[in-house]
């Protein structure tokens, strides 16, 4: 019973990583009919947002160690903490909840520019261009980031507070051994809000009115005197928004890497076909769907009756679901079926 | 008028053995068709420089993919093994390594040259690039490394074209073992000497009372290294509660993890390498494992094989964690000093252990040639195999002749708690003696296969 429990919280908690993702990649489909396979570099860009910051917040002062004589070694502190004292080591600390409020400027900014440079040549191309370009785009931003940054992966610590695990079994009356992280709680909160806003925003205000609206009928929302490019493009920033915080957010979970959007993509893909291209509930129910039968494909007991079944279970399902459902869970008819 | 008597003068006897001489002085001198002689074919080789002034080798790297920088790493000692080589930049471990009877002017009297490919971590990859750099480049050796299903198909390679693989680091027990090569030869140590290195260490520290939890990666290096880990940590009386198969490049391995928590185990052992010992570690640590009591005792970690690169990807997540390692940087030999001096000197930070085995075994490969006083693969072959050699920063070495495997100290390290520098990321526990981690040539099978290909 413990073990379900658990498995269950993982499932929802990787669940709601590749719902975000989807999330993006959906909106971007649904409104703009573009597939976009720079969504992961996106993911990753994000992340990186958070590196960046937790770098400049701690520059420090470099104490040379005389002991080693053949190259420079030095013991570094912060400046922030020369400064302000514990104020400046509570700054860092709290690097990566910062880095939302660096990363929701830059990301809209790298979303709007990609657009406006890039994709927006591509939308009456077939889908196969504009899978090529942005995967290509892809490839050229996770070697801007690897020739910045390196190719290995870099810490990103949550604030010191939440950084234990929770005794999440002791509320639901299970043993005192049951515990879970609190950043991946927190995690799955930021996932089941983040998902509740952009809901919100595309069902509750007149500006997600239209931008339904242009999903469904692009040419008659341009006949009622609208400018319906200008508010895709912006919805184009907003799901770059959306990715980079999932991005940000996750880095106390994985540290990140310059490949981490490429680890992420094609499973985020999967989500999308299963949950059914352009279906924003769809994404959003496969992808935790997905992460959980991941996460109970992986327990001891599944493995020992279908062994190696944790590495296929995805693509085993995808497969099913197409099969018996060719539009994949909520998918509409005519999306991408001309 | 004299030419005439002179003909005149010879006797039939004088003709023969004139014809004789002409026919053996045409042998030795090697002018005379080779395809005359019994096994004359073996004569040529592949990557033989012949006449030309230079010799080329072949660096077959992880340039892209995770272990980019291991890789790039990798190439820094090859380019500054060449610089030595060629005589230039302070000699390194030309000064400490011995028997050596490199003299600083390349090899065989011909300037090293290099050509570089990219194994992206893929066996594919990696064999079509040393494919390429054999037949193209037509280089004398191939070396490089960082995953043992790169090296154990780039070796199977090799031993087919007749070159010379020099593997850099993998650690499974297959690549020396039931894979091994004639023409492929590990500096690097294997998994079965880093748990016979680790155990009485892990005794000492956590006790003979320990129920263990395997997470392992699934191929040839995981399996190995499992098997082994197992094997050493039972003798000391630990008991396996479980071994657990996690795919290559899983990424987020909490649903791993978790059924940890209630096994009953109190050690986890991670067998990963790279990013995913970097996540592993990183997730099993977030999950509070290490601040669990299991049995009455605090919960470890143990990483079998650990390394620099790997601590500072970790962060905090390693301090304390046992391992371990190949080589480090920290260590007071000369030869350890004199490579460290050469490479931080040339680069401004110190190697790491990938960087230690790839620079020595390209002094190695070029000592056992002018032993050999040839580049033909048999003859180096010949050369290295029983190779016995001191000065190479890991005590005194053996190149075993029977599995192409070598047997030196290996060292037992712990992530440091409070780093002086931010390169000083692991302490040395113990350096453990070869005798402790040596075996029967036999005890992993395979076959060497034929000196000529």
């Amino acid at each position: 019973m413990d073990a379900i429990f658990l498995q269950i919280l993982n499932g929802l908690d990787k669940g709601g990583a590749y719902a975000l993702i989807a999330l993006g990649l959906t909106l971007v489909f649904g409104t703009l009919g573009v597939v976009n396979f720079a969504h992961g570099a996106i993911f990753m860009m994000g992340a990186f947002c958070a590196v960046t910051l937790e770098k400049l917040l701690t520059l420090s002062v470099k104490v040379k160690d005389e002991s080693v004589t053949f190259f420079d070694a030095y013991k570094e502190t912060p400046y922030l903490e020369l400064w302000f004292g514990d104020t400046g080591t509570a700054i860092i600390d709290w690097s990566v909840p910062l880095s939302i409020i660096l990363a929701i400027p830059v990301m809209l900014l790298i979303g709007i520019v990609m657009e406006r440079s890039l994709i927006r040549h591509f939308y009456k191309r077939p889908h196969a261009e504009q899978i090529l370009v942005t995967f290509g785009l892809a490839i050229v931003l996770q070697e801007l980031v690897k020739a910045a940054f390196g190719a290995n992966p870099i810490p990103q610590g949550a604030p010191d507070i939440v950084s234990g695990s929770a005794a999440v079994g002791a509320i639901f009356g299970l043993g005192e051994a049951v515990v879970y992280p609190w950043w991946r709680l927190i995690y799955l909160a930021f996932s089941l809000i983040t998902i509740g806003l952009v809901f919100s925003f595309l069902h509750f205000t007149t500006y997600g009115m239209v931008v339904r609206a242009g999903m469904a009928d692009r040419e008659t929302v341009e006949l009622l005197g609208i400018n319906i490019e200008r508010r895709f493009t912006i919805v184009f920033g907003i799901a770059a928004v959306v990715a980079g915080l999932a991005g940000v957010m996750y880095t106390p979970v994985l540290p990140p890497d310059y490949h981490l959007g490429m680890d992420f993509l094609v499973l985020s893909f999967v989500v999308v076909v299963v949950g059914g291209m352009g279906s924003l509930p769809g994404a959003v129910a496969a992808g935790f769907l997905l992460g959980i039968l991941q996460s109970f494909s992986s327990m001891t007991e599944v493995k020992d009756i279908f062994p190696g079944i944790d590495q296929i279970i995805i693509y085993l399902v995808a497969v099913v679901i197409l099969l018996t459902r060719p539009r994949g869970l909520l998918g509409r008819r005519g999306v991408m079926e001309s | 008028m004299s030419e005439t008597k002179l003909i005149g003068n010879v006797s039939r006897r004088t003709i023969l053995k004139g014809s004789a001489a002409t026919t053996g002085a045409a042998l030795i001198g090697g002018t005379f068709p080779m395809h005359f002689i019994k096994n004359a074919h073996a004569q040529t080789f592949r990557g033989d420089p012949g006449s030309a002034a230079s010799v080329k080798l072949g660096f077959n790297v992880p340039q892209t993919g995770p272990y980019a920088d291991e890789g790039a790493d990798e190439l820094r000692a090859y380019q500054l093994a060449v610089k030595h080589l060629n005589g230039e930049g302070d000699g390194g471990m030309l000064n400490t390594i011995k028997p050596l009877q490199l003299k600083g002017n390349g090899i065989l009297g011909k300037k090293v040259e290099f050509v570089t490919g990219d194994t992206q971590t893929k066996s594919d990859a990696a064999r079509a690039s040393a494919k390429r750099m054999i037949e193209k480049d037509n280089v004398a050796m191939i070396t490089g490394g960082s995953s043992s299903g790169v090296a154990v198909a780039v070796q199977g390679l090799c031993q087919e074209m007749g070159v010379i693989f020099m593997a850099g680091l993998t650690h499974s027990n297959d690549t020396t073992g039931k894979d091994k090569k004639r023409y492929g030869f590990r500096h690097f140590f294997n998994a079965y000497m880093s748990g016979q290195a680790i155990a009485p260490v892990l005794l000492d520290e956590y006790g003979a009372e320990r129920r263990a939890y395997h997470l392992t990666a699934d191929y040839t290096w995981g399996w190995t290294q499992e098997e082994s880990i197992k094997a050493a940590t039972e003798n000391i009386g630990w008991e396996t509660v479980n071994t657990v198969r996690t795919p290559v490049g899983a990424g987020d391995f909490s649903q791993y993890i978790t059924p940890v928590l209630n096994s009953g185990a109190d050690v986890l052992i991670l067998n990963h390498y790279g990013k995913d010992m970097v996540n592993s570690l990183t997730q099993a640590v977030q999950f509070g494992l290490r601040d669990k009591q299991v049995n009455g005792k605090n919960f470890e970690i143990v990483v079998p094989l650990y390394s620099r690169l790997m601590a500072q990807g970790a962060g905090d997540a390693a301090k304390g964690i046992l391992g371990t390692t190949n080589w480090h940087w920290s260590l007071q030999d000369a030869g350890s000093q004199a490579f460290v001096k050469s490479f931080g000197q040339e680069y401004g930070f110190p190697p790491s252990q990938a960087a230690h085995t790839c620079y020595v075994q390209t002094l190695l490969y070029a000592n056992a040639c002018e032993m050999a006083g040839t580049f033909a693969p048999w003859e180096v072959i010949k050369q290295l195999e029983g190779f016995e050699f001191d000065g190479a920063g890991n005590g005194p070495t053996l190149y075993r002749a029977e599995d192409h495997q070598c047997f030196k100290d290996v060292l037992v390290v712990r992530g440091k708690e409070n780093p002086q520098s931010n390169f000083d990321l692991l302490e040395v526990v113990k350096e453990v003696p070869r005798a402790q981690v040596e075996y029967p040539a036999d005890m992993f099978g395979g076959e060497l296969g034929p000196y000529q290909v």
